[in-house]
């Protein structure tokens, strides 16, 4: 074995274990019911009304691995989450009980519940969106084993986010390869979705998050997506026009200086819409805090109002929600198999209050967030964390998400190299 | 490029096939290093179609109509662009080597006679990824798959560039009435290709006389370098011509 092997290895095996790194995901119930944090294979779920922990109900043993996508159905009835262990579950929010499994031939990265709550799609890592139909919420005690039927497929590209339109229309799903499909939802989903509405296209690097934006003139609304590329887009979907592009990475100050490589700008990790419609919160990669885009929708742009900094613990959330019944903006910074560690895991979880307009945003501090500190036990798994943890988790996520979307370059020496052998290379006179 | 047009040939003119010897498959799952438009309107035709395309003027300039997949050495492309004039057609192929020659081919061509083959042009681009990057919707009327790789292993089916998901692609950038034309000579693939299209609901076979009335079907076998090594090895070959339809919801 030469040495290019040998290091090529060692390269493969340092990358295989960063990508168990998985970051911590928060959803809110869309009335403000419960809220749950997902930290590698463990479901946290907190009953708002009730301010207690769910015990969840489970009859097979919950997820075995990270545990990648979660969401709300619309109407909050339905829970699904999914991820590294190729099992999408689906959970009753009454009651918390899993009521179906569904078994997935590879990783899943994405999920969504379409807004009549009748089907729930997924995406896996070789780009293709299944879905399977539901029979209502069944009571039985037993979970139900579903097969899921293939709809449509990215081509071989990692699906990054899964939204149906507000209006339910469309199914919205974007990948690594810079694009975001819009799909028409037909009325029979099980035989594929075939009809393409358009492609949004515009980014430059992978698109890592997107939502939807509406308020009462545009119900339909109006598509925000992140990426890479450390720009924020608007679009109009139905046509795929790209109203507004905000350079949050330049225009907030975060370039970083990469030694004697080019300025880097940081990634765009997720994005939340206020439930008026005129702001939206941006995670970004090396932000303590959350960016507020004021997002006007009548003359179609995005601009930065604020900066919400939260710098005494160096907390750079890894996931965003709210719910369409509060102006409470949850936000989660965590990560599971943090490595060399004594505690494998971290979830600290923030609240930002009077997410909305015409309202000043205030960081709640730890005794005023609903639910308190029981709702911190619960979701966090302990109420106090060491500083050095913090730091250690964003660069563990940054690793994670990088090697996971970005495409690995090679320089063109390094290129010819590795094509020495090829017919096509040789010399001829 | 070697130098001093060695490559061309002293009587024709044109490039020779033996100094661009390329693979003959390509992997198109692979990350691709080459650059690729960020959207349609980010490509600049005026470098393809310089007697035709105006580059300042993007949105009333004539747009590319025809698209032949896997376009190979451009056997196929040549013929139609004669057949043609007034249309802009491309060809898109995977193989750097491959998509040089056509290049040159076509250069070659518009020197000898000048005024033609302004209408034809190719780029190196993996179709199966990047075809919303250069058309858009509706924007094509014909679409060509000639003679493609057949990737004989079941696993490795989802590499061919005939598959129900990418049909779902191909019918959004032809236009209701297009028309999309596959050819091949292995029996295996000619059938899979025909279901694939045939399940599809976006798209419907020609009739016989649809295609005993269509000159460009006759080209299928004909024109293409492929085609005619077939044809030298008195080889069968398979047809699957649909039409891109309204799906009825």
């Amino acid at each position: 074995m030469d040495v290019e092997s040998i290091t090529e290895e060692t390269e493969l095996h340092d990358k295989q274990s960063e990508l168990d790194v998985a970051p911590a995901l928060i959803a809110v119930h869309p009335t403000h019911h419960s809220l749950v944090v997902a930290i590698g294979s463990e479901l946290r779920v907190f009953d708002l009304q009730g301010s207690c922990c769910v015990i969840l109900g489970d009859g097979s043993s919950g997820h075995k691995d990270s545990i990648r996508a979660v969401s709300y159905g619309a109407n909050g009835k339905l829970f699904v989450s999914a991820g590294d262990d190729k099992l999408v579950k689906i959970w009753n929010t009454d009651t918390w009980q899993c009521i179906y499994n569904v078994s997935s031939e590879k990783r899943v990265t994405a999920v969504a519940i379409s807004n009549d709550g009748h089907y729930v799609s997924f995406a896996d890592k070789f780009g293709v969106v299944w879905v399977v139909e539901l029979e209502g919420l069944h009571q039985s005690s037993a979970v139900v084993e579903k097969k899921p039927a293939p709809m449509l497929s990215h081509y071989c590209s990692i699906i990054t986010g899964l939204e149906f339109s507000p209006d339910g229309k469309y199914i919205v799903s974007a990948d690594r390869d810079f694009k975001i499909r819009v799909t028409a939802f037909p009325t029979k989903p099980l035989e594929g979705a075939h009809e393409i509405q358009s492609f949004c296209l515009g980014h430059t690097k992978f698109v890592s998050c997107f939502t939807f934006v509406c308020n009462q003139e545009y119900p339909q609304g109006f598509l925000v997506s992140g990426s890479g590329d450390s720009t924020v887009c608007l679009w109009e979907y139905e046509s795929g026009t790209l109203l507004n592009t905000c350079e949050v990475g330049a225009e907030a100050g975060l370039l970083q200086s990469n030694g004697s490589e080019e300025d880097i700008l940081p990634v765009i990790t997720d994005l939340c819409a206020s439930r008026d419609g005129s702001l939206v919160a941006v995670a970004v990669q090396s932000l303590p805090g959350v960016l507020l885009l004021s997002c006007n929708l009548s003359v179609k742009s995005l601009s930065i109002v604020r900066k919400i900094t939260i710098t005494e613990e160096a907390f750079i959330p890894t996931c965003l929600s709210t719910s369409s019944t509060s102006e409470l903006l949850w936000l989660v910074m965590g990560v599971s198999n943090l490595k060399g560690s004594v505690s494998p895991s971290l979830a600290r979880v923030r609240a930002i209050s009077c997410f909305g307009q015409n309202s000043e945003p205030i960081i709640l501090a730890d005794s005023e967030i609903p639910g308190g500190e029981q709702l911190l036990k619960t979701l966090q798994g302990n109420l106090s964390i060491e500083k050095e943890v913090f730091s250690r988790t964003a660069e563990a996520v940054k690793i994670a998400m990088n090697n996971l979307l970005i495409k690995k370059e090679y320089n063109v020496e390094n290129r010819e190299y590795r094509k020495r052998g090829r017919n096509d290379k040789k010399k001829y006179k | 490029m070697l130098e001093n047009e060695a490559y061309l040939s002293k009587t024709t003119h044109l490039p020779r096939k033996r100094f661009f010897r390329a693979r003959a498959h390509s992997n198109p799952l692979s990350d691709s290093h080459f650059p690729v438009p960020i959207s349609p309107s980010h490509v600049d035709y005026s470098l393809h179609y310089p007697q035709l395309v105006v580059s300042s003027d993007t949105t009333s300039s004539k747009k590319v109509e025809f698209a032949d997949i896997g376009c190979g050495f451009g056997g196929l492309l040549i013929s139609l662009a004669t057949l043609f004039p007034e249309t802009l057609m491309i060809g898109m192929e995977l193989r750097d080597k491959v998509t040089e020659y056509v290049k040159e081919r076509i250069l070659a061509l518009r020197k000898a006679n000048p005024g033609q083959y302004q209408n034809v042009s190719v780029v190196r681009t993996n179709s199966m990824k990047y075809i919303p990057n250069y058309f858009q919707k509706a924007q094509l009327s014909k679409m060509f798959f000639l003679f493609p790789d057949p990737h004989f292993k079941e696993k490795n089916h989802r590499r061919r560039v005939i598959s129900p998901y990418l049909l779902d692609e191909y019918a959004y950038a032809l236009r209701v009435g297009g028309i999309i034309y596959t050819i091949t000579d292995v029996e295996e693939l000619g059938e899979w290709m025909n279901s694939c299209l045939a399940g599809h609901p976006m798209f419907e076979a020609l009739t016989q006389k649809e295609l005993e009335a269509d000159p460009v079907v006759k080209l299928l076998s004909s024109a293409t370098e492929e085609g005619q090594k077939v044809s030298r090895n008195g080889g069968q070959t398979f047809q699957a011509i649909y039409r891109r339809i309204t799906p009825i919801s």
